[in-house]
């Protein structure tokens, strides 16, 4: 157990320091997410780019900062900026799935022409992925794309895409091979969202926002080079991204600043003239929750370690999604119990606290325990790729499609 | 920069554990308790031949000079095979009271002997936590009045290491005149726990430092139940993911059923990260002391609830066959209950992490 860094990363971590005193000032106020990026975010994330604060490790031929691979380095950007306040480097679809997969999948056009404005903020994607009918089964997916004079034509459903309304392009999985086994049968495909036939209504969630769309294809025609990989290879493609995404669901910065804030509302709020932080039964489940949160907080440095020694992550890594989802859910639900009856205020009401985060937050993370990969299947994963236990067998009627 | 364990604690934990599975397999763990003894006499000699009884006393006086990381992997192979090995009090908790509060001549005379296994010690803190039935100790004029309640590792204590209620620690003989035994069966017969009545017993003081030592030995038992639990709910797992591939019903092997998958996972998903936590509050005790008490806390609390929901759940993975004596599941159930009671149960262990942190206010 080493936890110091060497004198090259405490320098490193000084250099980051001594950017965010002196740039903070230009950091956009509140960093909306599932939005297009405002320009002062823009401004940010050009300057982040160039100081290699983010879009580190991407060659500087597609527009990133080009430094080689330091696992270490980004924890330490990471941190400071989480512990400063200061929004770091953009997070959206494009630049955390999109991207990853040009630069592995990609020909050089492609990476030449999107990857760049995609890191700037300048060109917004969305992922066409889920479909009604295809949610945990998503290699069931049924939108057809058929191949008629040189271009695709798509006709189907895609829903729970965020950011579908902002969004310039589209990185979507369509069925091409109708023939194939169903896990064959799929391509990557990259369009643009002016492309006629692309039609986008707002999916309202429980929380009152529509914080997702749907989007509907008819006849929607798509040149027949704007694909990643071969067709049919699609899943495999995809593949390459759902883990940088099920990454992004488990940041412990993200949990310990949940958990702070739940400590600062619970010393604050006053109920009976007492602070809900002297009320014994309330204390005693922050206790809990701060020992689980110390517990996620060493199980992802321990995580880190096993990346920087390029050791697979194993149990500690598998289960991260479906621990920190459900820890984050339950710090939002203790806030809400903590305010009592002043936990159900929302919509800008008086007396409202924290925007009526807490609430959102108590809501949207169960969106977030459903979605990218819900809790069962995590469960399916701990279990056959953690524990070596069988896999489900197929019903006999069911077959490959 | 590198969480996790050395090569040394890796082979360290590998060695214990493969000595455990040679000469104390669960027919022996049987038969041992059986006997109404929970001291393998087989893996004690073993594991005093590896050196674990200086394990943590410095190669000054003899021992191996670790730490608490490596007594943390010591007492998880240890939980793992549910050994009737006294470990924590008498192998650390008292070394490490006399490496805090012994004068020079104290460890002098006592830490070469500790590594020598020339004496034993059993350990009297709880007193110190919460006290029950009247239990407190008091000293006057350098004699020890009281009853302490839930000494640890009593069976062939030749010495006893105790705490008044100041949290002022003592070395009393076991042979004393005033000295009563008395023998308190646990649910864990893997371990050997008694009450001590004290009156005016003669007793050599430590150095009083207002109960310092007495915390940061409280902490580092916490820990070492920590870690105990951690490989106790590691061994059912295991033994529940074995059986749910082996038992069929409705033509397959349960564990194809995602039922049963599913709550080998969430066992599994709660379990993973306290190995971490156990790790950073062992690795805290020896190189951030001013965190240790804080998470010691957080680890015993932590692994104390875990690991109930994990031995329940093991259980009910073995059906019928769990509840039976015949598999023997019952002996890691009992023990992870152990762990979680002894030393402050979690709604105690977090009062007292509320209190670190100044989120309340200590009573008058």
């Amino acid at each position: 157990m080493d936890l110091s860094y060497n004198p090259e990363y405490e320098s490193f971590r000084d250099e980051v320091r001594g950017f965010i005193t002196a740039n903070r000032h230009l950091a956009p106020k509140g960093a909306g997410r599932a939005s297009r990026p405002s320009p002062e975010s823009v401004v940010w994330q050009k300057l982040l780019i160039r100081h290699g604060y983010t879009a580190r490790t991407i060659p500087r031929e597609y527009g990133g900062f080009g430094a080689d691979p330091d696992i270490l380095k980004s924890r330490i950007i990471a941190e400071e900026f989480a512990h400063a306040g200061v929004p770091g480097g953009l997070a959206n679809q494009g630049i955390s799935m999109l991207v990853p997969t040009l630069l592995e999948l990609g020909t050089e056009e492609q990476k030449r022409r999107w990857i760049e404005p995609t890191l700037a903020g300048d060109v917004v994607w969305c992922q066409g992925y889920s479909e009604p009918g295809a949610g945990s089964d998503l290699a069931s997916l049924k939108t057809s794309a058929r191949i008629e004079n040189g271009e695709f034509v798509i006709n189907g459903q895609k829903i729970w895409t965020s950011t579908a309304k902002e969004a310039d392009m589209i990185f979507c999985l369509v069925r091409t091979e109708g023939d194939a086994a169903k896990h064959r049968g799929i391509s990557y495909l990259i369009f643009s969202m002016q492309t006629p036939g692309i039609e986008v209504r707002p999916l309202k969630t429980m929380t009152g926002n529509a914080e997702f769309n749907e989007i509907f294809f008819t006849d929607v025609r798509v040149p027949i080079d704007q694909i990643v990989g071969q067709r049919g290879q699609g899943w495999f493609v995809a593949n390459a991204t759902l883990g940088h995404e099920r990454g992004m669901l488990g940041d412990p910065d993200a949990l310990e600043n949940r958990l702070l804030a739940l400590i600062d509302l619970m010393r604050q709020e006053q109920v009976d003239g007492h602070r809900v932080i002297d009320l014994p039964a309330f204390r005693d489940r922050l206790g809990s929750l701060q020992a689980e949160v110390a517990a996620m907080k060493y199980n992802g440095m321990r995580v880190l370690s096993s990346q920087i020694k390029g050791e697979p992550g194993g149990m500690a890594k598998l289960i991260v999604k479906l621990q920190a989802c459900e820890l984050a859910h339950q710090i939002s639900a203790l806030a809400i119990d903590a305010l009592g009856e002043l936990g159900l205020l929302y919509h800008g009401s008086p007396h409202e606290r924290a925007h009526g985060s807490w609430q959102w937050n108590y809501m949207f993370q169960l969106g977030l325990i459903i979605g990218g990969g819900t809790a069962q299947i995590q469960k399916n994963i701990i279990s056959e790729r953690g524990l070596n236990m069988p896999r489900e067998p197929r019903l006999a009627s069911q077959g490959e499609r | 920069m590198d969480f996790g364990l050395s090569q040394e604690q890796q082979m360290l934990a590998e060695s214990v554990a493969r000595l455990l599975r040679e000469l104390c397999p669960l027919n022996h763990v049987r038969n041992v308790v059986e006997s109404e003894s929970a001291v393998s006499a087989q893996a004690e000699a073993a594991l005093a031949e590896l050196g674990l009884n200086g394990l943590v006393v410095p190669e000054a006086y003899g021992g191996l000079g670790l730490g608490m990381l490596d007594a943390a992997v010591v007492a998880t192979a240890l939980g793992e095979a549910v050994a009737p090995v006294p470990f924590a009090g008498r192998k650390v908790l008292a070394p490490l009271a006399l490496i805090e509060a012994g004068s020079d001549a104290q460890k002098a005379n006592w830490l070469p002997r500790i590594a020598s296994g020339g004496v034993c010690f059993g350990v009297g803190l709880q007193g110190l936590v919460t006290r029950r039935d009247g239990s407190g100790v008091s000293c006057a004029d350098g004699r020890l009045t009281g009853l302490a309640l839930f000494v640890l590792d009593c069976e062939e204590a030749d010495h006893f290491l105790v705490a008044d209620d100041n949290g002022q620690l003592y070395i009393i003989l076991a042979q004393s005149e005033g000295v009563e035994q008395i023998a308190l069966r646990t649910i864990d017969a893997t371990r050997s726990i008694c009450g001590l009545r004290l009156s005016s017993v003669p007793a050599e003081a430590l150095r009083d430092d207002g109960g310092k030592a007495a915390q940061r030995i409280i902490a580092a038992g916490r820990i070492l139940l920590a870690a105990d639990s951690l490989g106790a709910a590691d061994a059912m797992i295991a033994q529940a993911v074995a059986y749910a591939g082996q038992r069929e019903q409705f033509g397959r092997v349960i564990g194809s059923f995602q039922a049963v998958k599913h709550m080998c996972a969430e066992m599994a998903a709660r379990n993973e990260p306290c190995r971490s936590l156990v790790w950073y509050a062992a690795h805290a005790f020896d190189a951030v002391p001013e965190e240790a008490p804080l998470m010691a806390c957080h680890a015993k609390s932590h692994l104390g609830e875990t690991g109930r929901i994990i031995a329940r759940t093991a259980t009910e993975v073995h059906g019928g066959m769990g509840f039976t004596d015949l598999l023997g599941l019952h002996y890691w159930f009992k023990r992870i209950g152990f762990d979680r009671q002894i030393l402050g149960g979690p709604e105690t262990v977090r009062e007292e992490a509320a209190l670190l942190q100044g989120w309340i206010a200590r009573a008058a």
